[in-house]
């Protein structure tokens, strides 16, 4: 017999119900809607066969106590006649550890309000620990410039040859590429107009001003920012911090002060590569699509665009990298003891960082523009 | 007799959690002082309180007579300077070879030359048992035994009279685990060290500790020598020490 059946018989207000067969968690569900919907208003006794049954699983000696505690409640006598030993001690068994979980209560289920705060007064204690680490950096950095033997100058040129030179060759790429398209794209409607020669124009200010500052930053928030925040993250995961700081070495002056400075010296430097790049990619398209001379091109270039241009785009270069590396690493610092911690804040810190970059260009923009210059 | 460290009447709460309540500790000098207790009982916690790498919500601990909840910044790093500690995973700085690693706080606290730097780290590879040779390899290349006995040479590195010891024998082979437990007994004799443990190794509990302290229901039930923990009921110890007493 491979199926299991319930036979319910009714006499004298005694409920009979004989098991037969294999019961097992595949084969019970039939069995437990027919328990479920017996009715034992009337019964006096409810009495269980097992004499035909040849196998019984722990879900069926489930059932089965469920059925005992319901009988228990409406205060039936309950009786388990022809069961072999296997029967009743997984009955048992069940009964033992039902009494050791029902103590532990279910959560309560949240209510939308409750979850809107509790949202909300995470992303506060969010926004206390990022101040928190503000403040942190800030009182470091006193301490560190106040003594100049203790600065790791050592550490400094590390992160500027890992995040600034290493950096060059993609920014170089990616710059020049992006002057040459802008670049196309202004010469096929200024071609219309026949103002050829102000595509030098065009170039130097957005490529000067904005572009290359910003296609700077960008890559390298996704280039060390992702980096800082993996590589602190996975060193949080390791212990290493907290070994630092039994140590007594603030992991600010080693980690966080080395890598900030390092970027803010070398993003300047980065977007002046930009600057030329961008440029070099728009003279090729100048001189290919508008017939417009390097010669000539360099000459309306001193002449029509201000210094002041090239020295705005300089100039946002240490905000950015400062952007940059405060999130990535706060983000690496924020990593939990999990690796999937590690991901999700690499992911949180480019964007954040990206978001920063833009909205702190937009700031400059405005201030700019209304300043004058 | 002279208390390295006491822990009185500690509180610690996790968002709902009780960690501990009401938990007092006390930690003779000399001592190798263990600490057992099933998962999730604070222990970890407990000494990462004692290490100032977490807040506690109420009570006192003093280590080596500094309240620790109530300390200056520089009375913090001279604190520091005064313990070694050894973690669970070794927590070795992967970017620097074994000798940078064991090097680094002499370098940064002392005004020694490079030379007697190398010589305080040889010595300190070989009261561990590593070779001169291993020197040069970063954490990544060696064994988890290796990595145990590195990052106990870098925290002995500026000979400190506290010794903590996250689960030492922990991911070790039981000869490496018993190697390593002679090796602490040694070195407390010839450093005159104190050593704080956290274990759930029987038989470096059996070998190496003189005070043991048990950690159950927020508290400490049982501090006090091993031999007599059988006259003590308590459901952990009895299956913890299940064999043994």
């Amino acid at each position: 017999m491979d199926n299991a059946s319930l036979e319910i018989t009714n006499k004298n207000n005694r409920l009979f119900l004989v098991f037969a067969g294999e019961l097992t968690l595949y084969n019970i569900s039939k069995l437990q809607t027919k328990i479920e919907t017996l009715n034992l208003d009337q019964s006096e006794e409810v009495i269980l066969d097992f004499s035909k049954v040849t196998f019984f699983d722990t879900a069926s000696a489930l059932m089965v106590y469920n059925l005992q505690e319901r009988t228990s409640q409406s205060h039936i006598e309950f009786q388990i006649v022809s069961a072999g030993k296997d029967i009743t001690d997984m009955i048992k068994l069940i009964k033992m550890h039902k009494d050791k979980t029902e103590a532990i209560k279910r959560l309560k289920k949240k209510s939308y309000l409750e979850m809107l705060a509790q949202l909300l007064y995470s992303k506060y204690l969010g926004f206390l620990s990022f101040m928190a680490f503000f403040g942190e950096l800030f009182i470091n950095t006193i301490s560190y410039i106040g003594r100049v033997k203790h600065i790791r100058y050592k550490e400094i040129l590390f992160e500027i040859n890992e995040n600034g030179i290493k950096a060059i060759s993609i920014i170089s790429i990616t710059s020049f590429l992006i002057g040459l398209v802008v670049a196309y794209q202004s010469a096929y409607q200024l071609k219309l107009y026949g103002a050829n020669i102000f595509i030098v124009e065009t170039l130097g200010l957005s490529i000067l001003r904005e572009l290359a500052p910003l296609i700077t930053a960008i890559v390298i928030a996704g280039r060390s920012g992702s980096a800082f925040t993996a590589q602190i993250g996975a060193m949080k995961i390791t212990q290493e911090i907290d070994a630092m700081r039994t140590m007594g070495f603030e992991p600010y002056k080693f980690l966080v002060i080395p890598r900030v400075i390092a970027l803010m010296i070398i993003m300047p430097i980065l977007i002046f590569i930009a600057d030329i790049m961008g440029m070099l990619g728009g003279m090729l398209i100048a001189y290919k699509d508008l017939d417009i001379s390097t010669t000539l091109f360099i000459d309306r270039f001193s002449d029509v665009i201000a210094a002041k241009h090239f020295f705005i785009g300089i100039f946002k270069g240490p905000f950015f990298a400062f952007l940059i590396a405060v999130i990535g690493i706060y983000r690496g610092l924020g990593v939990k003891d999990d690796t999937q911690s590690i991901g999700i804040n690499t992911k949180k810190s480019v964007v954040e960082s990206i978001f920063a970059v833009i909205m702190c260009d937009a700031l400059f923009s405005i201030i700019f523009t209304n300043l004058g210059i | 007799m002279k208390y390295i460290i006491e822990v009185s009447d500690l509180k610690t709460v996790f968002g709902d959690k009780v960690v501990h309540d009401g938990l007092n500790m006390k930690i003779k000098e000399g001592e190798i002082y263990g600490i057992v207790g099933p998962s999730g009982s604070g222990k970890t916690t407990l000494v990462r309180e004692m290490l100032m790498l977490q807040e506690i919500n109420s009570g006192t601990i003093e280590v080596l007579g500094y309240n620790i909840s109530n300390i200056n910044h520089i009375q913090a790093q001279e604190l520091r300077q005064q313990w070694g500690v050894l973690f669970q995973a070794g927590a070795l700085f992967s970017s620097l070879n074994l000798r940078e690693n064991i090097a680094l706080p002499l370098i940064e606290y002392s005004d020694l030359s490079r030379k007697t730097i190398d010589e305080i780290v040889d010595f300190k590879l070989s009261i561990v048992g590593l070779k001169p040779n291993d020197a040069s390899l970063f954490p990544s290349q060696l064994s988890g035994g290796m990595k145990k006995k590195a990052s106990l040479a870098r925290s002995l590195a500026m000979d400190p009279k506290l010794l903590f010891l996250d689960e030492p024998t922990s991911g070790l082979d039981p000869i490496s685990a018993r190697d390593f437990d002679a090796l602490i007994l040694k070195l407390r004799d010839i450093l005159k060290l104190t050593v704080v443990m956290v274990s759930h190794d029987l038989q470096s509990i059996y070998d190496t500790i003189d005070t043991l302290a048990v950690i159950d229901d927020k508290k400490i039930v049982y501090e006090g020598s091993v031999d007599n923990i059988s006259t003590f009921d308590n459901e952990f110890i009895r299956t913890f020490f299940k064999g043994y007493i």
